[in-house]
């Protein structure tokens, strides 16, 4: 790393916005992160439920393909034809009996293995393959793959340590939660692009800080609030987080004074947009990050996995996929679609984030060499029973300080 | 005759005629954003949807934004204007194809391309959403209201983020 790369003296409580920008940074974060030995995330079984079944996502910026076989295993696979690269793959989901490259045809089975190549032989004698050209040197290549309870993730690494010790002890039940092993129902999808780095939407969903300021919305209903009964909690490491809190009530008091966005006679015209019933045990809202590529979302009854996709230093596409359980009945798959208004590039909630982080990217896009400060609840990083903290934050940069080696 | 038999009886050109009138007030409001005025396009049981391409045509039920009441509307009004933190924008908004697919009992059938076209402050202006309404209309208080209004959107990436009404 250049001259310029150097970290801020004061350690995991300056952020130094050139990692928001550089070229560099960013070619060095797709081979050490998401190309490094970690889980992805890349779909829910629920998406692919039949053989043939296909997803095409992306981990990091690399595009693959996530493929049920005939004997119902997943198979992950890259976007790129082992012949001449091209991405094969176009469609977001389908199901297809092999995969063929349109542009000469090399044609593989569900696993990956190329199992046809046009003209191999030659034509009338003439051209083709050499003799010793074995096709099952040239399949496509397969990522590592785990799966828990109808959620799949992928690796381009290999001898990686089990999906349970890399989500650790801390995070293990939150997951365990929301994917209790029932059977899974997609509710739909929503993607928006978001002009700005990828590490700004991991610090907004570590950062219970700005949620009780900049989410008028969210603290007049009392959804999510620095008053509230809350906590943050990370796994061993720093990379994995979570933020948890109990709903309270919405008036306004001394504890909350600070809160100006604090609107105390707001009514919804139609209630029918926040009934939220008791579906979990303990807690109203957890939203867990893990490490590299995913936010999983618990909004009372609104459920969705938020994958990150990156597109260069300073764009990521935010792929949502909302989802319930098979078993809900009509009522319950209706109260999660209305309250899917809170989220989304149209979410009564979410808009406020996808554009601070616009305004952010804004700001430190143009100015490397300055940093930010992350002293709110201490310079350290552990876990604490209150919001009011940046120590999710802290802990994620610790983390990815390691990985960095910067 | 009663304002609901009026309309049934207008010939197909007369009731292209008043449609017309009716869409270009619609974007006309939005794009003049008088939002308080919008919820007057629609009936008290209304539905609003915006919802992707990809999960209509797959018959997948999230929408990307949903109303199903006029005070939905309402509420979101209140958060365009009170609660959301935005970039200052304009938007503006075309409707094309009109195809009248006639009346079913008392709800008339109406389908519409649309594009919305956004401009943020330092950048050109690009085309923000474009995808295809299927409206129901019905009449209430001697004029055609909506019912049902579905914006289909084919801009499966939102950019950034969707604030306004289509």
């Amino acid at each position: 790393m250049g001259a310029r790369h150097v970290w801020p003296k004061e350690g995991i409580s300056r952020i130094p916005y050139w990692i928001y920008s550089d070229p560099e940074i960013y070619a060095r974060e797709q081979e050490r992160i998401f190309c490094g030995p970690n889980w992805s995330y890349v779909a829910l079984e629920a998406e692919i439920p039949h053989a043939g079944d296909f997803k095409r996502t992306f981990i990091g910026e690399k595009p693959v393909v996530v493929v049920r076989d005939t004997e119902g295993s997943i198979n992950i696979v890259e976007n790129r034809c082992a012949h001449r690269g091209v991405q094969f793959c176009q469609k977001h989901l389908g199901n297809a009996a092999e995969f063929m490259c349109p542009y000469h045809q090399w044609t593989y089975d569900l696993k990956g293995n190329l199992i046809g190549v046009p003209f191999r032989r030659g034509v009338k004698k003439q051209g083709g393959m050499p003799a010793d050209f074995d096709p099952r040197n040239h399949g496509l290549r397969k990522l590592s793959v785990a799966r828990r309870h109808g959620v799949i993730f992928a690796s381009f690494a290999s001898n990686l340590q089990s999906l349970e010790e890399y989500f650790g002890p801390s995070m293990l039940p939150l997951f365990d939660r929301v994917f209790d092993g029932r059977q899974l129902r997609v509710l739909g999808y929503s993607r928006q692009l978001i002009p700005a780095n990828w590490k700004l939407m991991f610090e907004n969903i570590k950062d219970p800080y700005h949620a009780s300021l900049l989410h008028v919305f969210l603290v007049s209903f009392g959804l999510f609030r620095a008053d509230q009964p809350s906590k943050v909690q990370m796994d061993a490491t720093g990379r994995h987080g979570a933020l948890i809190s109990w709903r309270g009530d919405q008036r306004k008091t001394e504890d909350n004074a600070d809160m100006k966005s604090l609107i105390d006679d707001f009514k919804l015209q139609d209630a029918k947009l926040l009934e939220p019933v008791r579906e979990f045990a303990e807690y109203t809202v957890v939203m867990t990050t893990l490490w590299p590529n995913l936010i999983i979302q618990q909004q009372s009854n609104t459920l969705a996995m938020r994958q990150l996709v990156t597109r260069g230093p300073a764009a990521f596409e935010l792929a949502w996929t909302y989802f319930g359980y098979a078993e809900d009945d009509e009522e319950m798959t209706r109260r999660r679609l209305r309250q899917a208004n809170l989220m989304g590039p149209a979410g009564f909630v979410s808009i406020d984030d996808s554009e601070v982080m616009k305004f952010s990217q804004a700001g430190v896009g143009p100015y490397p060499g300055a940093a930010g400060v992350m002293e709110m609840g201490g310079r350290d990083w552990k876990d604490e029973q209150h919001m009011v903290t940046e120590s999710v934050i802290r802990a994620f940069y610790a983390y990815y300080r390691q990985v960095m080696e910067i | 005759m009663t304002a609901a038999e009026r309309y049934l009886t207008l010939n197909s050109r007369d009731l292209r005629l008043e449609l017309e009138d009716l869409y270009a007030a619609y974007t006309a409001c939005l794009d003049e954003e008088r939002f308080e005025e919008w919820p007057a396009f629609f009936v008290e049981q209304c539905t609003y949807k915006i919802v992707p391409r990809e999960n209509f045509e797959r018959g997948l039920p999230l929408a990307t934004w949903l109303c199903e009441s006029k005070g939905y509307l309402l509420d979101r009004v209140t958060a365009i204007r009170k609660t959301a933190v935005y970039a200052p924008r304009y938007m503006r908004r075309m409707v094309s194809g009109l195809r009248v697919l006639g009346w079913r009992a008392d709800v008339l059938e109406v389908r519409a391309n649309y594009v919305a076209l956004e401009t943020l402050q330092d950048e050109f202006t690009r085309v923000f959403n474009t995808g295809q309404y299927r409206d129901k209309l019905v009449v209430e208080e001697g004029r055609l209201k909506f019912l049902e209004k579905l914006c289909i959107f084919d801009s499966l990436l939102v950019p950034n983020s969707l604030i306004y009404p289509l």
